[in-house]
């Protein structure tokens, strides 16, 4: 009996991960309707960024964070404008392919630079330290801490969104792109700039990544395909439906692996299509397509 | 030199030509009028000033200065603000946020301001934490018109702004065109009903099939040129 | 409008009988002619290449039949290449199926998975759809890496009396008087010389038909498509499920050839649908001929530059980004531009 109590908590908090990992991708489609599938191994990448800042430096991961923020916007805010505002239009496939081949950019370059050596963020004794609840249960800091950024994170990025005037022509653009200009919205700027805000989501989202487990070149697209499936189990247009998403994934796959081992990734991804079969819409839809 | 000036303005929707080398002047504080069948190409007009639609950049004078090459995010900054065909508000937009994003590209200081629009529409305040989609025509049409005051422009561009709307609020609406014009706003008015675009303006063109088939004060027109112009009999 | 909207929406477009269509039929016939002939004088090597050309060209026509006419864009397309080929092994391996039976078969399976994995996936729209199918294709290989008696997660191997069961080795061996393995592999460029004409053939005549013409439709625009009656989702479900029963197959011949199998590789993104889509876009999305192209200059990359590594795959993604942005037509669009020049009329009559 412990043993599912631990899976369901463990289940809760690895949700947390899922929907930093979601809420980038999330941010992305809400604004501009792009699909990224190149979002996993940015995650991966922005890991590797703050693996480097940190042994470079000498610093604790979660200060190379804070450092790399405002550098993760810069570069977010470039790739849109130079490159992926190139692809937006009515067509889908230009910014599919355009990020199915930064993937692989990603990918190999990282394996270039980095070697396909497991790889680990290292924070001293937080890495390890837990809190127990009592009854052989205990909750491991990271993992909470991580529950805890995605709620702050999801917290911020609703009051971005519906308090603030950056916020309004985000939600105007995604309305109405041509009318939104009329308002004098420079929409190839709004679209950097929500960029520019989901690396800042993704570097969070990479730290725990890094913390959490090993990470490595390859393992980008699965992180993608995570993103994705609770972003849309949770519904789309609604970031807290996206923690949701997230934990119904992370449940999934720590009852999965309770069962067995192998079976982890699988009812992760038989949870997703299930969800798909009977809500198609997910959990709490939100956004009118 | 007049405030607003087309040249010569032509628009294409790719291959199809939906203006042939139109000709207007706007001065400072007047009210024009287009009219036209469905499909003449007024729509089309406002949009190519607004910037939706690109010509040669000397087609559109804005005090001399050409702009008809300007994107529409600029136009706005200069002072041209679009009341769109079909209101077209946010709807993830709130009534207030709807007229505030109106303002977003608001570079100068002017007469209008949220407080300003909310008194011209009171209903604007009172409804102003509702969806768009929950109001009426006649308010969702007041929404549009103040959202591009927020703008504070030298010319309200508006395109059928009666469209589907009851007589009395049609009305209503108009009661406030007096109280914009009078902070020295120039408007455009495109029109289907054109008792009421008579009624209101200076000067009015006729459109037809993307050519300029009628000009002239209101007063100097018989019915018969208009009925000509309009439908080209 | 934002520019990118405002360009031309990207042009994909049927290309219609131009003047010389029974010429180049006639070429055409010629060239699968000479191919067919090609192992009684080519290097083992040379007829190895030609096996890896023929079924990288085979399943970039069923991808672009998928994306570039249907508007299915996949990223999933690796599903139905690791279940032909584990069914090759299932039916030869457990069935004691004989191999080219196995592959026939491995279609018709692949077909029947293919309708119920639509059924769930089709509620994805556009680009969401293409995570879809990378989704269901994920779970394929995780699927197969539980079933024990096919190797599980490390796979397995086909054994010579499977590989040398194909009929026609005894044959090549004497007629020319080569090594058995020479003879396997003369015999599986043949197969893969008839699927890959099979292919090029069923999308041709797919495209001529009414249902064809139809798909333009779709791909141009899929309101007015509904507009004109077309049942887009019945026409998309069945396009769906043909390419999967061509890619089942072609996949059952890969691994066939191939005589080893394991998940990972079987279900990998990128030799099944990365390097897929690459011939498909840098040839010329949406066109028949575009493929042929990309084929061919993919099979001198990965020949020539396949040694870098991961600078090659940088290669190959930067250039396919550069196509996409400042070429969406590809080189046969490129050629296009530059004569007016058509190989498979499809159109009219
Ligand atoms: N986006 C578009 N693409 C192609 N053609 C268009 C487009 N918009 C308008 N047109 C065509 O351009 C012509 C002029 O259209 P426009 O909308 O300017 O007419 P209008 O005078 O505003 O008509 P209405 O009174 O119906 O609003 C019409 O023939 C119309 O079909
Ligand atoms: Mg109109």
């Amino acid at each position: 009996m412990t043993g599912w109590i631990d899976a369901v908590i463990q289940g809760v908090l690895l949700g947390g991960l899922y929907a930093l990992f979601a809420a980038g991708l999330s941010l992305m489609f809400g604004v501009m309707r792009l699909v990224n599938l190149a979002h996993g191994d940015l995650i991966v990448l922005a890991a590797f960024a703050i693996l480097a800042v940190a042994t470079k430096l000498g610093l604790d991961p979660f200060v190379a964070v804070l450092v790399a923020t405002p550098i993760l916007f810069v570069l977010g805010f470039a790739l849109q404008h130079v490159l992926l505002n190139r692809t937006l239009g009515r067509d889908l496939l230009p910014p599919l392919l355009v990020t199915f081949g930064l993937s692989i950019i990603i990918q190999n370059g990282l394996l270039q630079t980095f070697s396909a050596d497991s790889q680990r963020l290292r924070s001293g004794p937080i890495e390890t330290a837990s809190i127990p609840l009592g009854g052989g249960i205990a909750v491991g800091v990271v993992p909470l801490l991580t529950m805890l950024s995605a709620i702050a994170v999801i917290v911020l990025l609703n009051f971005i969104f519906y308090r603030t005037p950056v916020g309004r022509a985000f939600r105007a653009t995604s309305d109405d792109l041509e009318v939104a200009q009329l308002m004098g919205v420079d929409h190839r700027r709004i679209f950097a700039v929500a960029m520019g805000l989901a690396f800042v989501v993704i570097g969070i989202a990479a730290l725990y990544l890094g913390l959490r487990a090993n990470f490595d070149p390859t393992i980008g697209p699965a992180r993608l395909l995570y993103a994705f499936e609770a972003v849309i189990i949770g519904g789309l247009g609604s970031f807290w439906g996206t923690l949701a998403g997230g934990i119904v994934l992370g449940l999934a796959q720590t009852i999965g692996a309770r069962i067995d081992p192998e079976w982890q990734i699988l009812a992760g991804h038989l949870a997703f299509l299930a969800v798909l079969v009977v809500r198609p819409r997910g959990l709490f839809p939100r956004a009118q397509d | 030199m007049a405030l607003l000036e087309t040249h010569n303005l032509t628009a294409f929707y790719g291959d199809f030509q939906a203006l042939y080398g139109i000709d207007t002047t706007l001065e400072k504080g007047e009210t024009i009028a287009i009219i036209g069948a469905n499909g003449a190409g007024k729509s089309t007009f406002l949009k190519s000033i607004a910037g939706l639609i690109h010509g040669s950049a000397d087609s559109v004078l804005l005090d001399g200065n050409p702009i008809g090459a300007r994107p529409a995010a600029e136009i706005v900054k200069l002072g041209i603000a679009l009341v769109p065909e079909g209101r077209r508000l946010f709807p993830s937009l709130t009534v207030e946020e709807n007229l505030l994003i109106g303002g977003y590209g608001r570079k100068t200081s002017g007469p209008w301001t949220l407080d300003r629009v909310q008194a011209l529409f009171p209903i604007l305040k009172e409804r102003r934490s509702s969806a768009t989609p929950t109001l009426s025509g006649g308010q969702q049409q007041m929404v549009a018109i103040g959202r591009a005051l927020m703008s504070n422009p030298c010319i309200l561009l508006c395109d059928e702004i009666s469209l589907g709307l009851a007589p009395i609020v049609i009305a209503d609406i108009y009661a406030a065109l007096p109280r914009i014009k009078a902070e020295g706003t120039s408007v455009v008015l495109v029109e289907q009903d054109v008792v009421q675009a008579m009624k209101v303006a200076d000067r009015v063109y006729c459109f037809q099939e993307g050519r300029l088939s009628l000009t002239g004060r209101p007063r100097d027109l018989t019915r018969d040129q208009i009925h000509r112009a309009y439908f080209g009999t | 409008m934002d520019d990118s909207a405002a360009k031309p929406a990207q042009t994909f477009r049927i290309e219609t009988a131009g003047g010389a269509p029974r010429i180049a039929a006639s070429i055409a016939v010629l060239i699968v002619l000479v191919l067919a002939l090609l192992p009684m004088v080519a290097s083992r090597t040379l007829v190895q290449d030609f096996i890896f050309l023929f079924y990288m060209l085979a399943l970039a026509q069923c991808w672009n039949l998928l994306a570039g006419y249907a508007g299915l864009i996949s990223v999933g397309q690796q599903a139905f290449v690791g279940l032909g080929g584990y069914l090759l092994f299932a039916l030869t391996l457990i069935g004691g199926l004989n191999p080219l039976l196995a592959i026939l078969l491995a279609g018709v399976i692949s077909a029947l998975c293919a309708l119920p994995t639509a059924l769930i996936v089709f509620r994805l729209r556009g680009a969401y759809f293409a995570i879809g199918t990378w989704v269901v294709a994920e779970v394929y290989r995780l699927v197969f890496a539980q079933i024990k008696p096919l190797g599980g997660g490390t796979g397995t191997s086909l054994t010579s009396s499977v590989t040398s069961s194909v009929p026609g080795i005894e044959q090549v061996r004497a007629l020319l008087d080569v090594r058995t393995p020479a003879a396997r592999d003369i015999v599986s460029y043949w197969v893969a010389l008839t699927l890959v004409v099979a292919t090029l053939a069923a999308v041709y005549f797919i495209l001529r038909s009414r249902r064809g013409l139809a798909l333009g439709a779709i791909r141009d625009q899929e309101a007015a498509a509904a507009g004109l009656g077309v049942d887009i989702y019945r026409i998309k479900l069945a396009v769906y499920v043909a390419t999967a029963a061509m890619t089942g197959m072609i996949g059952a011949l890969i691994y066939l050839q191939k005589a080893r199998i394991s998940p990972d590789a079987a279900f990998s993104v990128l030799d099944w649908t990365a390097y897929v889509i690459f011939i498909v876009v840098i040839g010329g999305i949406g066109t028949m001929e575009g493929p042929v192209i990309g084929a061919v200059v993919f099979y001198l990359m990965q020949r020539y530059l396949a040694d870098f590594g991961a600078w090659y795959l940088i290669l190959l993604g930067t250039l396919g980004i550069l196509i996409m942005l400042f070429a969406p037509r590809g080189l046969w669009g490129l050629i296009l531009n530059w004569r007016d020049v058509t190989i498979f009329p499809i159109g009219d009559g």
